[in-house]
């Protein structure tokens, strides 16, 4: 785990809600917290390298763009989780893979371009795995909001 | 969305350069301008095809290590009151309605973080109390297999 003193909280604050969209955006992160450009981009280069920060980038909507995403709830034999977690995580379109304490043990989410290759992905899935699989997707969305308590 | 667009989220899905100036660097591969690019990134936000143009964050290595995936098992009359009372919660990231299933019947899931199982576990009692709904499931994450958010192809 990384220590975070005041300044690191609050760049971290900041830019998990928007990353400055300007020419040099480290100089007017420094600017709002009273730091130098290059005390900004140091910082944040040390943040990703202890993982504190994953990535700046986009969060795209799949739905947006065409798309269609599941939860799947998969019932894995304990001493077959690693190998059926490899399998499941060969795709790209698997964006989140977790093992939770339950019958159904590995949970895992699927962003695909299409609602097609959604239930192909699926498809392949359970056939490489054999395992039984629930599949629970979204009705409606109250919450994605994603800000930490820093 | 045309296929500049596309370049342009493929290019920066995994991360923008930490440079001094990083949208002249995609600008330069895309073979367009920086105003160009910054212009593209805030029409792509206002469509929503962006959420947020953002840090995503390493909740482990900031010292918010336990993640409760939590589903309650809410009647349908009940789900749009009992979804906006969850999400109102800070400790909750994401909350949804999900389908059902005959091997799970619990269709409200949020997930709780906190910094330790105690915290989350707080956190789910004062919930189900705000919701007047105690039959659900708390399941932490033993172990993270993947997290490279929502990427396309």
């Amino acid at each position: 785990m990384i220590e975070l003193d005041e300044v690191d909280k609050a760049i971290l604050d900041i830019i998990q809600v928007g990353f400055p969209l300007t020419h040099r955006p480290f100089d007017e992160l420094g600017r709002r917290l009273d730091i130098s450009g290059e005390e900004a981009i140091s910082r944040v280069k040390r943040l990703k390298a202890a993982g504190a920060i994953r990535r700046i980038g986009p969060i795209i909507d799949m739905k947006k763009l065409g798309g269609s995403s599941t939860l799947i709830a998969m019932n894995t034999p304990s001493e077959r989780v690693n190998e059926v977690a490899a399998i499941i995580n060969e795709y790209s379109e698997v964006s989140h893979n977790y093992l939770r304490p339950n019958k159904y043990n590995i949970w895992f989410t699927i962003s695909a371009s299409s609602k097609e290759r959604l239930d192909q992905i699926l498809r392949e899935i359970r056939d490489k795995t054999g395992c039984e699989c629930l599949n629970l997707p979204v009705v409606k969305m109250f919450k994605l909001g994603v800000r930490f308590d820093i | 969305m045309d296929a500049i667009d596309r370049k342009l989220l493929k290019l920066t899905q995994d991360g923008i350069p930490l440079v001094p100036e990083p949208f002249v660097a995609i600008a330069s591969s895309l073979g367009i301008t920086e105003g160009e690019v910054l212009k593209r990134i805030s029409k792509l936000l206002e469509e929503g095809v962006i959420r947020r143009f953002a840090a995503s964050i390493g909740h482990r290595a900031i010292g918010i290590t336990a993640n409760a995936m939590c589903a309650w098992k809410v009647p349908n009359e009940r789900v749009r009151r009992v979804g906006e009372i969850i999400a109102n919660f800070d400790e909750v990231t994401h909350c949804y309605e999900r389908s059902c299933h005959p091997e799970w019947k619990y269709n409200i899931f949020a997930m709780v973080h906190g910094r330790t199982k105690k915290d989350c576990e707080e956190t789910v009692k004062r919930i189900s109390k705000a919701i007047a709904i105690y039959d659900h499931k708390v399941l932490f994450s033993e172990r993270e297999f993947k997290k490279t958010g929502v990427r396309i192809e």
